[in-house]
């Protein structure tokens, strides 16, 4: 397992087992993020990327070993859950905005009710985020009025507005018409340039190329192959790497 | 009163004769403005606004808690609503008004009025509907969105009255404001228990003048109105609700979801 020893890792899940009723879905996973890293996490469906990094912020709970975000160890209590769910930004697969606010009030919702924030400032920050993904005119707009890459980009600034140190990304653009991609990868290329640590989930060999410190490749369960998106994508080492691989670039 | 000779049927505020037909307008009219029946309509409709104010607070909870993990809470919830639905109104107004004196004497005193008693009882038998009604709309929320608001570190309490109660009750509004109508109706029933509402009125002024199509005719314009009061006000609450909603029904994108929970499109 290649760590990152710099710096304290800011998430580190040490011998993480999860179970769906019978079939175990994580098979003592180890991973150690550093503050500033990029991770990639791909692998075949089924092979446990999605719930690993759902674990991270606790909406799914791992059964045996230990999860730590800044530190912090997430266990069943609830003011554990929240306080790691303040430092940790999630996009999902299908954007989840909620569809009754506007897209001002999808990115001041938490800042209001979670931080506190008054309405003005909540409002002024927001809009900070909202210029930074290009949709500022957007605003006043409902998540319906929105192209699918227009909603994606909505829901990486709502998870930016909680101000996050880690942001996870679970196939940001797995539900997107192929034009769409391109303006949620620029995003996300931005946010990493930016020094945000991130860990997504992704088919997006591209994307991984250029800005993965690392990428792990995952296949029932576990952790079959990691280190630097050169070596994984050049010189697999694990057969299943390979077969992965090349049914991925055909 | 004797029947005009003249058959033709157009109408001039007379006893009119459509062949053995007679209708008397302008005790109809009369019937309409008077007094007695607008009286007996104020206490149609506070009994209706009473019951299903206090019916859908209660209801809010009830329907969330019914996809509630653990199985009593789910088992004495589904009861309740299987009692509810399945006992005539009728039988739930006499079992208070009768009944319930006899088990509590508490109940035997003055204030315990019929007024009272048809809002006990169909408070019971609204939170039974109505709670089945939420039940169905908060399950028909997309999970993401708890997700969506989980991570965000938001609480379940804010996650439920700022994320899920609001779609769950756009959801819900049709079938809401349908219950209500029928609600209205259903007060009708306290007759029974001499709840001078509408239809009591009705029957008293009908006992004394034998006037039958007039009277009823009178108390259907009041019901007509009061749901068509209702109707409008539902078609208000669904365009304000449908905010953001109406120009497309995915959330998501054009492609086929493959995500349970969520339509496909």
């Amino acid at each position: 397992m290649t760590t990152n020893q710099q710096t304290a890792p800011i998430v580190e899940l040490q011998k993480v087992s999860k179970w769906f009723g019978e079939s175990q879905v994580l098979h003592d996973v180890d991973l150690a993020v550093a503050d500033g890293e990029k991770v990639v996490v791909c692998g075949p469906s089924g092979s446990g990327k999605s719930t690993l990094i759902r674990c991270i912020n606790h909406l799914e709970h791992h059964q045996q070993g230990r999860i730590l975000v800044d530190g912090v160890e997430l266990t069943d209590q609830t003011r554990r859950i929240d306080t790691v769910r303040r430092e940790v930004g999630m996009v999902f697969q299908h954007f989840n905005l909620f569809p009754h606010l506007t897209v001002l009030e999808n990115c001041t919702l938490a800042m209001r009710w979670v931080r506190r924030m008054r309405r003005a400032d909540a409002d002024e920050l927001a809009m900070t985020f909202l210029k930074r993904v290009q949709l500022s005119q957007k605003a006043a707009s409902y998540p319906s009025q929105l192209s699918g890459g227009q909603k994606q980009r909505v829901a990486i600034a709502r998870a930016l507005c909680i101000n996050p140190r880690v942001m996870l990304f679970d196939e940001p653009t797995s539900a997107l018409d192929p034009e769409m991609i391109k303006e949620v990868l620029d995003t996300m290329v931005e946010l990493a340039r930016d020094g945000m640590t991130m860990i997504c989930v992704t088919h997006e060999l591209g994307f991984a190329k250029n800005i993965a410190d690392r990428v792990i490749f995952m296949d029932v369960g576990r952790i079959v192959e990691s280190g630097p998106p050169n070596s994984i994508f050049s010189a697999p080492t694990h057969e299943r790497t390979k077969r992965f691989l090349s049914q991925l670039l055909h | 009163m004797a029947p005009s000779r003249r058959c033709d049927p157009h109408i001039d505020f007379k006893p009119v004769n459509w062949g053995s037909v007679v209708f008397d307008f302008n005790l109809f009219a009369e019937a309409v403005l008077g007094k007695p029946l607008a009286i007996g309509a104020v206490i149609t409709i506070l009994l209706s606004l009473a019951v299903s104010g206090v019916s859908l607070a209660i209801s809010l909870g009830i329907g969330a808690l019914a996809t509630s993990h653990r199985r009593s809470v789910r088992w004495t919830i589904s009861s309740y609503v299987w009692f509810f639905r399945g006992t005539p109104g009728l039988l739930v107004l006499l079992v208070i008004w009768n009944g319930l004196p006899q088990l509590v004497p508490a109940f035997r005193a003055a204030w315990f009025s019929p007024f009272l008693a048809a809002f006990i009882a169909l408070t019971l038998i609204e939170i039974a509907y109505l709670s089945e009604i939420l039940r169905s709309a908060y399950s028909a929320i997309d999970p993401g969105q708890r997700e969506g608001a989980a991570a965000l570190g938001m609480s379940r309490s804010q996650t439920f009255f700022l994320v899920i109660l609001p779609q769950a009750f756009r959801v819900a509004v049709p079938n809401l404001i349908n219950e209500l109508i029928s609600l209205v109706k259903s007060t009708s029933l306290a007759t029974i228990i001499s709840l001078k509402e509408l239809m009591t009125v009705t029957q008293f002024a009908i006992a004394t003048s034998f006037q039958f199509l007039e009277w009823y005719g009178a108390a259907l314009v009041y019901y007509l109105v009061i749901v068509s009061v209702l109707t409008v006000l539902q078609h208000r609450i669904e365009r304000r609700l449908s905010r953001g909603i109406a120009s497309s029904k995915s959330t998501t994108t054009g492609r086929p979801d493959p995500v349970p929970g969520t339509q496909p499109s």
